[in-house]
């Protein structure tokens, strides 16, 4: 047995090391933790509600409006305030947008450029890697900067700028958008259209998005040479690497849901529990601390505070432990078209043992960028409607109020208690802190410590590639996680 | 590690950040940060969310650094820096060698030709230092509006500048590559800082300036509800013509920004920003006048003019003002 701390890792969002045990060169056990505390539900606490709009999206830079927009219904919630419809379709696109722009910078930014590495050297695709997806310096994340800074125009025109817009309120959106606005709008989703067709996929967005499993997708890569596209040249990667066979999380996933009225989202809610699909209930949601430098007791989000104490025995993380039912789920792209339904996502994770993998997440984003522009363009015209962009309401002087969003990187909730007008109480449930969390009471892993274990890590290796794959597959966002 | 010839080498690294300055930095235009720094030579020995490295060669690299072994010429440092509990640092400890970061970055900064503290976490503390935040955290050279900080007061760094601070929540991307150019290009100077170490480029302005809703403004035709044309200032908390930078100048994602979006302007840049005397989103008011006037309007002068104006406001801009698109458009006359 010996033990390998790994850490600072880079091209994550925020702070992580991961310990392992090995033993037999393989991962027999390990800790995931989270290095930062920011105090942000402490911040919170005592401040005007509607401050939560300015405060919390401030928990994270790269979920900004993931942020936003639950901290927005959160208080809609607590004030019975229902935005109109120009309202959430304006909305919607704000929060696709930076979707899009999360998998993007994901993909191309912190996940390729490690098969550039030297250790990849003699493999027959290194040379294509490297000069694709070297840091820095490649020549394919050069252009997806390019085309995420034209991405992000979008959120010029509709949300004044990004990170940290103020445009989501609780009624509705601050921009209403004329003519003039939706036909720029048109124009910068043509030219990201014209990006991932050309530069991602290789083909017509309306062609990944109709795969319809995984022989479908097998088919469809072997259509072209495994140079045309980044999604084949990853795919051909995967395959030789041999990424499908790691990083197995949990048999359990979980979904918010995304965009669209209530009851009829474009990606519907639900859980997914050894192969069935069943409907999200959080009532039986704990936040267990026994392994966080935390004090407390497991509580409901509704119920729970945070209350630091660094010289905690049993601690090894700043993160909470998410629990549904005294067990871990997985969130992200690839739990959120699974339990929508897309059938790609349903063979893959069926062919997988109803597990995700580390080649699968990957793919569920890149798929999830063929969806989304497509409904982003519906979205544009609708936006021409009749109607208000925002509804004006009282705030309630004792209240509470659920704010349930999808980040790209998976479920975000904010739980808000109202008392004397202004916040008691403010939980934030993030995408990271359910795939990251460490271990509870019952000592049962979180999702990323149990995909880790049986991973081969070779003796003196202390890069350990694979550990690191795994680790981005799930785009972890620390910065949420260590609200 | 980014090892072709470079004029000007950046070690970027992240305090208690949100990691938004680096998000936004990457919107540099026209083409994201790493082409916009590369036109001109500037070049990341690392940057956390860009560099190849991690764990042991990032550590390594970062040793390198602080020993002195690895020359570098500027040091950014994004988010605030965390002292508690009890000033031993153990809030945000590095991963991989597990020591507190505030030690590492004031270590890194002895050792760097500059210092720029990239965001008001970095520079002043920001939210992270508001009120109730248990982590005793600290911008490089101050403490909100206190001198001081991580460096203490006074600190100069080797080529004899104190920290610049790029201030926002986030800043402009286009403030943190101008400061580098014009760093690479060795002008940038003391003189050329504000009081609070911010570019004068950017600082010498208000957001105020170029804003769109300035008609309105004038006429103190005022939104009265999120969604309304009107100016923002009298009722729903914006702060632009107290806030210093360029926003409705240079624009931000290619077209936007906070006040054209229809929300109030925060005064981001401004230590303190995270402690209004109010509600972030309401103007706080004695006998119905703001408290927060314009800088530099005497309150005689502004009521005066207010009222005057409020008087002499067109029905068109009136109306409009609490619309959330315009249902009076201007009058047609011929040329004249």
């Amino acid at each position: 047995m010996s033990r390998l701390i790994l850490g600072p890792f880079n091209r994550v969002e925020g702070d992580l090391e991961v310990r392992l045990t090995l033993a037999d060169g393989k991962v027999a056990a390990a800790e995931v933790s989270a290095s930062l505390y920011r105090g942000f539900e402490q911040i919170l606490r005592g401040r005007p509600t509607q401050d939560a709009l300015v405060v919390a999206p401030r928990i994270c830079g790269i979920c900004s409006v993931a942020q936003s927009l639950a901290a927005a219904r959160a208080v809609a919630a607590a004030a019975g305030l229902v935005p109109p419809p120009l309202g959430r379709v304006a909305a919607d696109l704000v929060l696709a947008c930076e979707n899009a722009a999360d998998h993007l910078t994901h993909f191309y930014l912190f996940f390729m450029p490690d098969f550039a590495r030297a250790a990849y050297a003699g493999r027959s695709w290194h040379e294509q890697a490297v000069a694709r997806h070297r840091a820095i310096v490649g020549e394919a994340g050069r252009a997806a900067a390019a085309a995420r800074v034209r991405l992000l125009h979008m959120l010029g025109v509709v949300a004044g700028k990004w990170p940290h817009s103020l445009v989501l309120q609780p009624g509705g959106v601050t921009k209403s958008v004329d003519q003039g606005e939706r036909m720029r709008l048109v124009a910068i989703l043509a030219d990201f259209r014209a990006f991932l067709e050309q530069r991602l996929f290789g083909d017509r967005l309306e062609r990944i998005a109709a795969l319809d499993g995984p022989a479908a997708l097998a088919a469809w890569a072997a259509e072209q040479p495994p140079t045309t596209g980044d999604l084949r040249f990853f795919l051909h990667v995967a395959e030789d690497l041999g990424l499908a066979e790691w990083g197995r999380g949990p048999p359990r996933f979980l979904s918010h849901g995304s965009f669209g009225p209530p009851g009829a989202s474009l990606f519907a809610p639900g859980r997914w529990r050894d192969g069935a699909l069943l409907p999200l209930d959080l009532a039986e949601l704990l936040e267990d601390v026994s392994h966080a430098w935390l004090d407390g007791s497991p509580a409901h989000p509704s119920q729970g505070m945070t209350e630091p104490d660094a010289d905690k025995a049993d601690g090894y993380s700043w993160c909470k432990a998410p629990r549904l039912a005294g067990e871990s789920y997985e969130v992200g792209a690839l739990a959120r078209q699974l339990i929508a339904g897309h059938p790609l996502v349903r063979g893959l994770v069926g062919a997988a043992g109803g597990r995700g993998n580390l080649r699968d997440r990957v793919l569920a984003r890149l798929l999830e960028l063929a969806l989304l522009v497509p409904a982003m363009e519906g979205w544009v015209q609708a936006l021409g409607g009749a109607g208000p962009f925002c509804v004006s309401g009282e705030q309630p002087k004792n209240a509470a109020g659920v704010g349930l969003v999808e980040a790209a990187r998976g479920s975000l909730g904010h739980w808000l208690t109202v008392e004397g007008g202004r916040i008691a109480r403010y939980q934030v449930v993030a995408p990271t802190t359910w795939n990251f969390s460490p271990r509870d009471a019952q000592l049962r892993p979180g999702p990323l410590e149990e995909a880790l274990v049986g991973v081969p890590v070779a003796e003196g290796d202390d890069e350990a590639l694979l550990v690191q794959h795994i680790v981005r597959s799930f785009d972890p966002c620390m910065s949420c996680t260590v609200h | 590690m980014d090892d072709r010839p470079a004029a000007l080498t950046v070690l970027w690294l992240q305090a208690a950040s949100c990691g938004g300055c680096t998000m936004s930095a990457l919107g540099a235009e026209p083409d994201g940060l790493v082409a916009a720094l590369d036109r001109v030579g500037i070049r990341f020995l690392w940057h956390p969310a860009l560099s190849e490295e991690g764990g042991p060669a990032a550590l390594a690299i970062l040793d390198a650094c602080r020993s002195g072994h690895q020359p570098f010429d500027l040091l950014c440092i994004e988010g605030a820096v965390l002292q508690g509990p009890n000033g031993s640092g153990r809030f945000h400890r590095l991963a991989g060698s597990g020591e507190p970061v505030a030690g590492l970055v004031a270590a890194l900064a002895a050792r760097a030709r500059a210092v720029l503290a990239v965001g008001s976490c970095a520079a002043y503390g920001a939210l992270l230092a508001s009120r109730n935040s248990p982590t005793e955290a600290t911008g490089l050279a101050y403490i909100g509006e206190e001198a001081g900080g991580l460096l203490g007061e006074g600190w100069r760094s080797s080529g004899g500048l104190p920290v610049v601070n790029i201030a926002g929540c986030p800043p402009h991307p286009g403030w943190l590559v101008e400061t580098l150019m014009a760093l690479s290009l060795g002008e940038l100077g003391a003189a050329d800082l504000d009081s609070f170490g911010r570019p004068r480029f950017w600082a010498n302005h208000l957001a105020h300036h170029g804003c769109a809703r300035n008609e309105y403004y004038e006429f103190k035709a005022s939104a009265a509800a999120p969604s309304h044309l009107g100016c923002l200032m009298e009722n729903l908390g914006c702060k632009a013509t107290q806030a210093p930078g360029d926003c409705n100048l240079r624009i931000w994602n290619g077209g936007g920004s906070c006040t054209n979006a229809g929300y109030a302007c925060i005064n981001c840049t401004s230590p303190g920003f995270e402690e209004p005397s109010g509600a972030f989103l309401e103007t706080p008011k004695l006998a119905g006048i703001p408290v927060g006037l314009p800088v530099d309007m005497p309150k005689a002068w502004f009521v005066a003019l207010s009222a005057l104006s409020k008087s002499a406001t067109p029905e068109r801009v009136r109306k409009n003002a609490r619309e959330d698109r315009i249902v009076v458009p201007p009058r047609r006359r011929p040329p004249t």
